[in-house]
């Protein structure tokens, strides 16, 4: 059916697929597949983008008509709120990072010309689309998409007579997510396989580049964090539609009319919700940090300092994620003592990722920084990454969650640490790539003009939303005027927040001209533009490694500042490649 | 800091002073972290025009890494720690503790899309409630039991009225879907989950009118799932809950179930 299968077969490789349809949708090439993610994100963040324009628009102005639609009711601002959220934590901020990432550069990195389930991972990207689809479905089915938030708490997203929009669409959410999950073990079990068997010659794991321990590392999470979702999304739909009660508990009254049945309780929901839903943050966001650090090297000319304990920070993250999930439940009336403990759990993964912090505020001081569009959008990243990720420690305490839970300060948070550094560092790994896919450079003043607006505009978009969280304003709210409490002096912040969230929104524009412009007129690349050092950039496609990952800086030769991968410091390479020397030292 | 609601109850003088110590931290070293990345652009741009680079920064050397990493990473260590240990107490003493004995029982329950609060009245007891006989429009929100004597002086209201000064012991409960119980000038917030019983203890210290919420996302009418809590002066309080115990004992609880009980389905 294509190349790589008939190459597989150990038959004389095939020619590549004739047509356009062959070589670029209907394959198991991995390039073809990173656009095809891409192309998948793109479409998710435009609809996520708009959605959250609405959101913005609507809390302001309540009586604002929408074209095509008209006027917001309560509903349907929770399902525009539920679908956003869905949208982008699964579609954009996993499917980029996750999904689209590591198809286009992963197997180059380690220096494999495949990846080791190439029909696999193809079948994954169709599942993805097929989720995309079934869950946009939920638009257009009877009583619109569901209104239970991204995290569906039972027994609202159990019981369909518990609002509209809990009937048909929240079957769609139901069935996309457990496509999705099926989808994401299956392309991450991939990737893990890939990245344990397919190494090319002399690519120890010492020299492996931190983008792929990143990779490594939230491959891992995403296969036991989604399968435990898929598990969890199959008792919720059984619950729905096979009588069975894991999540509804007995004498339940919905609308003045008990409910027959129950037993169960929704305190299992949220905890096998959680045991996927943190890791799924660390999932998102590791991909972003193991960039950051090969960025930085590449862009300040200098070596990641300590290596190892970078990787060790980047295991480390992943392996105290799984445990974390419970802080997600201080309000939930669990046993005081867990809150403790989960507590402590959490304010233990902000000592990796500090450590990941000060080793990036430090690489930024050595060397020659280059002000490159994808260094600033990296730079924004740590920006981003810091101004969420330090009010982390603050969520953590139970004592202070307990006011600040579902307000608007957890939105602050996550949207700083999750959403904006997350989409700055695909914006970095675009920028940074582009030149893989088009063999051009995007435009360097128009990335510019789109680096310094998003900044500027994020930051105002959530900065903000610290007070009102302050304030005590919650989560979820269609409109700020309430009967009781109608939050009058939150009014100018969030009318300041939504034209920044408009601007942020239109400067996205820039970016979008500047993908489609660059691709015809874009400076020509040539063959390693940033003068990198690792293998998706080696001009060989079955490239030997023979150093460490990231060799920059004046020692590593007279005329240059870096020593590739591929590329010996010896003038007489050694034919068996680097594997003779001790993993992590470079031969001199 | 100054966004916060005024505060009245007991324990919210040292959350607000936790919560300010831990936001003032964390916003000084958030600006440190965001000069030092734009020192380190500007210093990029200033030495752009210079010629090679300078010098070897020997990266691997152990005093680099102590000083730019592990010293560093040890004082944010320590600063974590201190977080962590002087909010448990705070946590400690709110939660980890027995009930006062003398504490105000009130029962708190989340429906779609309003509270009620229930008071077990002079009895000291909660009477029965049985979920085929909640018909909010006859007068029975929560489905109080008429055949159980306990019923008969159980008082129910849609304000939440405490006596300044007093502890008081809320029950949480929920007739159908999670709500978050949230009373922000209490610096006060607990789930209300169908098919669990929460517990959530304070003492109101300064009368006044404080908003009440619900911050978990219930359905179509969350944002108007609203109603206030009055704290009065005890004696206040005592003429209330007596004016309120009168009506309640002269006003039969209806039994109308609002309709035959739906089966669940196969």
């Amino acid at each position: 059916m294509n190349a790589r299968m008939a190459g597989q077969a150990s038959a004389p490789p095939a020619l590549p697929p004739r047509g356009f349809l062959r070589r670029r949708i209907f394959t198991s090439d991995h390039r073809a597949l990173a656009v095809l993610y891409l192309l998948l994100g793109l479409a998710a963040v435009t609809i996520g983008t708009l959605l959250s324009l609405v959101i913005r628009v609507h809390r302001v102005w309540p009586a604002v008509a929408f074209p095509f639609y008209g006027m917001l009711r309560p509903e349907d601002y929770l399902a525009v709120v539920t679908m956003h959220g869905t949208l982008m934590v699964f579609f954009v901020l996993t499917v980029v990072p996750q999904s689209a990432f590591p198809n286009l550069v992963l197997p180059a990195q380690i220096g494999a010309d495949r990846m080791a389930f190439p029909r696999l991972n193809a079948a994954a990207f169709w599942l993805t689309l097929a989720s995309l689809f079934v869950l946009l479905a939920a638009f257009f089915v009877p009583r619109g998409a569901p209104i239970s938030g991204w995290t569906s708490y039972p027994p609202f997203s159990a019981i369909p007579a518990t609002g509209p929009g809990q009937g048909a669409g929240m079957d769609c959410w139901l069935a996309a997510i457990g496509l999705f999950c099926i989808a994401a073990v299956a392309s991450s079990a991939n990737f893990l396989a890939t990245i344990l068997a397919r190494r090319g010659q002399g690519m120890t794991f010492g020299r492996l580049p931190l983008t792929v321990w990143s990779w490594l590392a939230s491959s891992a999470l995403t296969v036991i964090a989604f399968s435990t979702l898929f598990a969890a999304a199959l008792m919720l739909f059984a619950d729905r539609h096979f009588g069975t009660s894991f999540f509804i508990p007995a004498g339940e009254v919905i609308s003045g009319i008990p409910r027959a049945g129950g037993g169960g309780s929704p305190m299992l929901w949220l905890h096998l919700f959680w045991f996927f839903g943190h890791p799924e943050v660390y999932i998102s966001i590791l991909p972003g940090m193991g960039l950051a650090s090969a960025l930085l090297a590449n862009f300040t000319r200098r070596p990641v300092p300590a290596y190892r304990f970078m990787v060790a920070a980047t295991l480390l993250i992943g392996f105290l994620g799984l445990g974390v999930w419970g802080h997600h439940l201080f309000v939930s009336g669990m046993n005081p003592y867990a809150g403790t403990a989960f507590g402590l759990t959490t304010i233990a993964i902000a000592v990796p990722s500090s450590a990941e912090v000060l080793t990036w505020l430090a690489m930024l001081f050595r060397g020659r920084m280059q002000l490159t569009t994808p260094m600033l959008f990296t730079l924004g990243f740590i920006s981003f990454f810091i101004a969420g990720g330090l009010t982390g420690p603050i969520l953590a305490q139970p004592a202070l969650d307990a006011y600040l839970h579902n307000t608007f300060f957890v939105v602050a948070h996550f949207h700083l640490v999750m959403a904006m550094a997350g989409v700055f560092s695909v914006f970095a790994g675009i920028y940074y790539w582009y030149p893989l896919l088009t063999e051009r450079l995007m435009n360097q003043t128009l990335g510019k003009a789109h680096f310094w607006i998003s900044l500027i505009a994020a930051y105002g978009t959530f900065f903000p939303m610290h007070f009102a969280g302050l304030a005590g304003e919650p989560r979820h709210y269609a409109q700020l005027a309430g009967p009781i409490e109608s939050f009058p002096s939150l009014i100018p912040v969030e009318r300041g927040i939504t034209f920044a969230a408009l601007t942020l929104a239109t400067a996205q524009l820039i970016f979008f001209f500047n993908v489609i412009y660059s691709a015809r007129h874009g400076v020509r690349a040539g063959g390693n533009p940033w003068r990198a050092t690792t293998h998706e950039w080696c001009p060989d496609a079955h490239p030997i490694t023979r150093g460490e990952p990231y060799a920059y800086g004046p020692e590593s030769g007279p005329e240059k500042d870096f020593l590739p991968q591929w590329e010996s410091a010896t003038p007489a390479p050694s034919q068996f490649g680097a594997r003779e020397y001790p993993s992590g030292l470079k031969p001199e | 800091m100054n966004w916060l609601p005024p505060n009245g109850a007991l324990h919210g003088t040292g959350f607000d002073q936790l919560l300010r110590w831990n936001l003032d931290t964390m916003f000084w070293l958030f600006v440190a972290a965001q000069v030092l990345i734009v020192l380190a652009m500007l210093l990029a741009v200033l030495r752009r025009g210079s010629a090679q680079a300078t010098g070897p920064a020997q990266p691997r050397s152990f005093r680099f890494f102590l000083f730019t990493e592990l010293l560093p990473l040890l004082a944010i260590t320590a600063l974590y720690i201190a977080m962590v240990v002087t909010s448990h107490h705070l946590w400690a003493a709110r939660r980890e503790q027995a009930n006062a004995r003398n504490a105000v029982r009130v029962e708190v329950t989340g429906v779609q899309f309003a509270w009620y609060f229930r008071y077990p009245g002079d009895d000291g007891i909660y009477g029965r409630l049985v979920p085929d006989l909640v018909n909010a429009p006859a007068g029975n929100p929560l489905g109080l039991d008429p055949n159980d004597p306990h019923s008969r002086d159980d008082i129910v209201s849609p304000v939440l009225v405490l006596p300044a000064g007093q502890p008081v012991d809320l029950r949480l409960r929920s007739l159908d879907v999670i709500h978050g119980f949230f009373i922000p000038g209490m610096r006060l917030k607990q789930d209300a989950i169908p098919g669990m019983i929460g517990h959530l203890q304070f003492t109101p210290e300064v009368p006044g009118v404080y908003p009440v919420l619900c911050t978990q996302v219930c359905g179509l009418g969350h944002a108007r799932m609203q109603t206030r809590l009055r704290v009065v002066t005890e004696t206040e309080f005592r003429r209330w809950l007596d004016a309120r115990e009168r009506i309640a004992l002269a006003t039969p609880i209806p039994d109308i179930p609002a309709s035959s009980p739906a089966v669940a389905r196969p």
